[in-house]
């Protein structure tokens, strides 16, 4: 049977050394009245090409970025990985082994832990980087537990209304029940208006929730959020994009005091949302209220460098209910491919990657904005991600037409936002061609005139 | 200070309680059994001037490698003065227990606890039966 | 062999000018950035990652890659983790560009393959715990059990009892189990256990109207199957509490006995233990909950369902707790459970679990001669052993058998845990080993207490490192290069 070794002459062998007359006597020690007493209701085993044949049958009922040009983007996106970050991660010594509870047969994980914390604090411009969280969504969950234990405030959170609509129903999950107060600032316009921030910040509040740039695109004023909720000694959370810090500013260098994100876009496939990378960065002063793994460097009793698991009082295993967060597991196969990635990148790599993103999206957005129907929902200025208008109210007949053409063309808003459900999210990455943005925008431009031809 | 001169918490804190401005302060620290046991100590919390503290309650947290404990405020009161330098120089805890690892210094606010804790030879006796 | 210049770090690498990765020419009008972002968000410099060449990255972490050991290289029999062989056809299944390449927000209409896989997967899943409601969800075990107090909490708040507030595990429990009580807003108490199994008269005595749920994981950490099983969740019922399984000891009841039979009301499972996703260096797992039909409306959204021959995702659901994470769920690892229990089916699942408690009782019948078990005689899928004799007699702890396995080529078992049993040493040798593999590690294991105690204080003496400074790494921490 598939991957098992025991040989009937084998497990009688065993048996007699257990001195039991059958494996069935080894269960013996649960009552009969808990026991199935049936074979389980599953489909037959498949050996391995049966197996093969229907993963290719399901796979051919998807159509994925290979099948449809993809414009979609809020929180996961279609961006290029290369071949070495899939190649490196592939290797057996790294995917199956486990957490590094034994440091000196888990070096090879265990440098690639540290030098992954050393470029996430280069990223993010912050002093301190855990070893990864569960994805961006928890990541601001944990970020605001973190801010709480910090500050001892737990009463009231502030969060910007332009945060992604389902980091904010995580919000709402983890704290609503517990009687937190959460103060969403409403985004009309695409980003806050600091003052309407000012207004709500109080000696109650914990943190302040931004995410920039924001679920529609556009930078936020981080600067002077994070000076608002100074003020009152709360702490600035912010959300950033990876991919967007080759070319604007980092968040350690705008003030905020914990940075998270979600890295899948660091080398990491969309594979339909998970899994993916939490990361999660911090001021030095912070460090002990901080959740997750965490390795530190150390010398072994001959003096060599070596790295290890540290300052693990904070984790569940040793402090149980007191502990930082219940968080047992990491992402630490998604935090090497993000490395991976950074370290093939460099520096120029990162930034030619965001400026491709924004010189490509720019234009996507000033052509899709010149068809007679549509429209730019802000003027605020954007990164990689904007938000159009059609000015026909008709959003589920553009992109399903787009869809019909090959064309991902966005996602719709109006799930999360009412006022915006005229209005759909396009985004353009570095993989995107002007010759496939043409495409999209002759499309877009056949909708308008069919529609036109039928009204 | 001489450890013959200190009262103690069953929890293993000591205090040393001194009259002063006309009501009394206890320096309150760790006895060396509990450094002992405590091994390889790697941080410590210290409680914020100003806060309030209970007795048998904890009021700060010690750390080793892989263990964390509670440090519980023998006396009652509110803590005037806090040892700064002592979490960058844990080793004072071990080395000089009853002086340069002094945590705290509380204003107590009610006596009526200090009934509670043992003289030397009391504790001493207790920390044998712990073994 | 070894490269000795593997463990320099990719900021010592790195050379100014060098680079791996050249993203095309633009396309589109170079518009300089400054006429697209504002002056105070454009950085006047990238960050200072380091600049390296395509070879020296890959040649840097394939030799990291070689100072790990791991189930590919080497039998690692780490209690707890089910640290069994992870099948090679389900990485690459789960890499087809029709499963890896999609979209969170793509049309349903493209996604149909994907849905239908997810929906089987929740019945298979239901089917096998015996519970009829599921959520993919949650991120991993931890997240798994904080999901679904956090729907129990709900399922209060519906029935008026609001004032449940504590959440019961037993001492042996995960750290997982109380931290994951305190974060979904109840109170931790602890239950003793006797002997492994827990301690009723103690239980009793802590059931009233403030208790919302016991969590218990069964078989337990000690490798037991709790016996009182049925007895407990009777008592915790009738105090009209909930009954959550941690099903981290799934691999030992496969086919067997079922969490929802047993008076279970709520469980996870780990599917990179069970259902053999790899545990990729720490993560990422996966953390699926089963509940009862009465907890069911409290899931998080979406799940999948089925209408007439189409799959869609179902967010109709008022009385839910909401979202846990972001998108559908650790889908790359649900892929992976999805063609190992098909790789399987239900006689071949039976069949795991009855090898992987053969191979534990196995060594347990080899071990005990010279390592005390101190709990059972006979066990399930693992077993604690305890050097507490070895240690009274020679100094010797589990630590150090442990770190003189590393020297044979042997991964350790899980040391000191559970707390409950003194210098423990938990073993889990799963299915995927062979015989002759469990004699083995008998053999190195019975040498290991005989050698003597300064040679095993010293351990290990072969591994690229030898012991961690471990103080020093907590007392001044250095988290990253070019530290303090």
């Amino acid at each position: 049977m598939a991957y098992l070794f025991n040989t009937p002459q084998e497990q009688q062998e065993m048996l007699a050394s257990i001195g039991a007359a059958s494996i069935e006597e080894l269960f013996e020690q649960i009552p009969a009245s808990l026991r199935l007493g049936r074979p389980l209701d599953l489909p037959p085993a498949m050996g391995e090409l049966e197996l093969t044949q229907h993963l290719a049958t399901l796979a051919a009922k998807n159509q994925g970025p290979g099948d449809k040009i993809c414009f979609l983007g809020g929180g996961s996106y279609d961006h290029f990985i290369p071949a070495a970050v899939d190649a490196l991660a592939s290797r057996g010594e790294f995917y199956t082994s486990y957490t590094p509870y034994q440091p000196e047969v888990s070096q090879g994980n265990l440098q690639a832990m540290f030098e992954y914390q050393t470029l996430i604090c280069e990223l993010t411009g912050l002093d301190v980087s855990n070893a990864s969280l569960y994805d961006g969504g928890s990541a601001i969950a944990e970020a605001v537990i973190m801010s709480m234990n910090t500050v001892r405030r737990h009463d009231k959170i502030v969060v910007l209304g332009s945060v992604h609509p389902e980091y904010r129903q995580i919000l709402d999950t983890y704290f609503g029940p517990l009687g937190t107060q959460i103060v969403v600032v409403p985004t009309p316009n695409g980003t806050v208006d600091p003052a309407e921030v000012a207004a709500v910040v109080d000696d109650q509040t914990a943190c302040v929730v931004v995410q920039s740039p924001n679920f529609f695109g556009s930078p936020e004023q981080v600067q002077a959020l994070a000076d608002i909720a100074h003020a009152k000694d709360a702490l600035l959370v912010q959300s950033f994009d990876p991919l967007s810090l080759g070319v604007i500013k980092r968040p350690g260098d705008l003030g905020a005091d914990i940075a998270v994100a979600e890295g899948h876009s660091l080398g990491s496939p969309m594979q339909y949302g998970g899994p993916y990378l939490g990361i999660m960065a911090c001021r030095e002063q912070f460090v002990r209220r901080m959740p997750g793994r965490i390795c530190g460097e150390t010398v072994d009793r001959r003096g060599k460098r070596c790295w290890v698991l540290t300052l693990q009082t904070r984790e569940q295993h040793i402090r149980r209910e007191k502990a930082t967060s219940n968080i047992c597991t990491n992402q630490g196969l998604f935090a090497l491919r993000a490395s991976i990635y950074l370290a093939l990148m460099g520096p120029h790599g990162l930034q030619d990657v965001g400026e491709l993103c924004a010189r490509k999206s720019h234009y996507a957005a000033t052509q899709i904005a010149s068809q007679e129907r549509f429209e730019l929902a802000f003027s605020t200025p954007f990164f990689k991600e904007f938000v159009v208008r059609d000015l026909q109210n008709d959003v589920a007949t553009v992109l399903a037409d787009a869809s019909e053409a090959g064309f991902f063309a966005g996602v719709a808003l109006g799930t999360w936002f009412p006022e915006l459900a005229d209005c759909f999210l396009v985004t353009v990455t570095e993989k995107r061609t002007r010759v496939e943005i043409d495409g999209l925008v002759k499309t877009l431009a056949l909708t308008t005139n069919r529609t036109t031809i039928h009204a | 200070m001489d450890p013959s001169q200190l009262l103690y918490a069953k929890t293993h804190e000591w205090a040393f309680v001194e009259d002063q401005d006309g009501g009394k302060v206890a320096t309150v620290g760790i006895s060396a059994f509990a450094i002992e046991a405590l091994t390889d100590l790697v941080y410590l919390e210290l409680p914020k001037v100003g806060s309030q503290t209970t007795a048998g309650q904890p009021f700060g947290e010690i750390e080793s490698v892989k263990a964390v404990s509670d440090v519980y405020a023998p006396v009652t009161g509110e803590v005037i003065a806090v040892n700064e330098e002592l979490p960058n120089k844990l080793e004072s805890l071990n080395d000089d227990p009853y002086a340069g690892g002094w945590i705290a210094k509380i204003k107590i606010t009610d006596e009526s606890g200090l009934a509670n804790l043992l003289d030397q030879p009391a504790y001493e006796k207790q920390c044998q039966e712990e073994g | 062999m070894r490269n000795t210049r593997s463990t320099h770090l990719l900021t010592e690498l790195s050379q100014p000018g060098r680079r791996a990765v050249v993203m095309p020419k633009c396309d589109v009008p170079e518009t300089p950035l400054s006429e697209l972002l504002p002056a105070d968000v454009l950085a006047d410099n990238p960050p200072a990652l380091p600049e390296l060449a395509e070879p020296e990255v890959v040649r840097h972490y394939t030799n990291l890659s070689t100072l790990n050991m791991s189930v590919d290289t080497h039998y690692y029999p780490l209690g707890s983790c089910t640290m069994k062989y992870n099948p090679k056809r389900n990485e690459r299944l789960a890499s087809l560009p029709g499963i890896v390449d999609l979209h969170p927000y793509q049309p349903e209409d493209s996604l149909q393959g994907m849905l239908q896989l997810l929906y089987e997967l929740q019945q298979f899943l239901t089917e096998i715990s015996g519970l009829p409601a599921i959520s993919l969800q949650p991120a991993a075990g931890a997240h798994g059990e904080w999901t679904a107090l956090m729907s129990a909490a709900a399922y209060f708040r519906s029935i008026g009892q609001e004032q449940r507030k504590l959440v019961l595990s037993p001492d042996s429990s995960h750290g997982t189990n109380p931290a994951s009580a305190q974060m979904a807003g109840f109170t931790a108490v602890t239950v003793r256990t006797v002997d492994g199994a827990v301690d009723m008269d103690d239980l009793r005595s802590k059931l009233n109207d403030q208790v919302a749920v016991f969590m218990i994981t069964n078989p337990s950490t000690l490798g037991l199957f709790e016996t009182q099983m049925a007895e407990i969740a009777d008592a915790v019922h009738a105090a009209g509490g909930l009954i959550y399984l941690d099903g981290a000891n799934m691999n030992a009841v496969l086919g067997i006995s079922r969490p929802g039979d047993v008076g279970a009301d709520m469980m996870h499972y780990n599917p990179h233990k069970t259902f053999s996703g790899p545990h990729g260096g720490g993560g990422p797992g996966a953390g699926p909950i089963c509940v009862a039909e009465k907890i069911a409306p409290f899931l998080p959204s979406p799940i999948v369902v089925k209408e007439g021959d189409k799959y869609r995702l179902d967010y109709d659901r008022p009385e839910s707790i909401g979202r846990v994470r972001t998108f559908f769920g650790n889908v790359g690892v649900l892929v992976r459970a999805y063609c190992y229990i098909l790789s399987y089916g239900p006689d071949g699942l039976k069949a795991v679990s009855e090898n992987a408690v053969l191979n534990a009782n196995y060594l347990l019948s080899k071990i005990k001669h010279f390592l005390p078990v101190p709990h059972g005689l006979r066990c399930m899928h693992e077993f604690v052993a305890s050097a507490a004799k070895l240690k009274q007699e020679k100094g010797v702890t589990a630590m150090d058998i442990a770190k003189r396995l590393l020297d044979y080529g042997f991964h350790a078992p899980t040391v000191y845990f559970p707390l409950t049993v003194p210098e423990a040493m938990m073993v889990e040798p799963t299915e995927t080993e062979s015989k002759e593999m469990l004699d083995a590690f008998v053999e190195i294991l019975f040498r290991i207490t005989e050698e003597p105690a300064e040679l095993l204080h010293e351990a290990p003496h072969t591994t690229p490192i030898s012991r961690p400074n471990e103080v020093q790494a907590a007392r001044q921490p250095c988290l990253r290069a070019v530290c303090g």
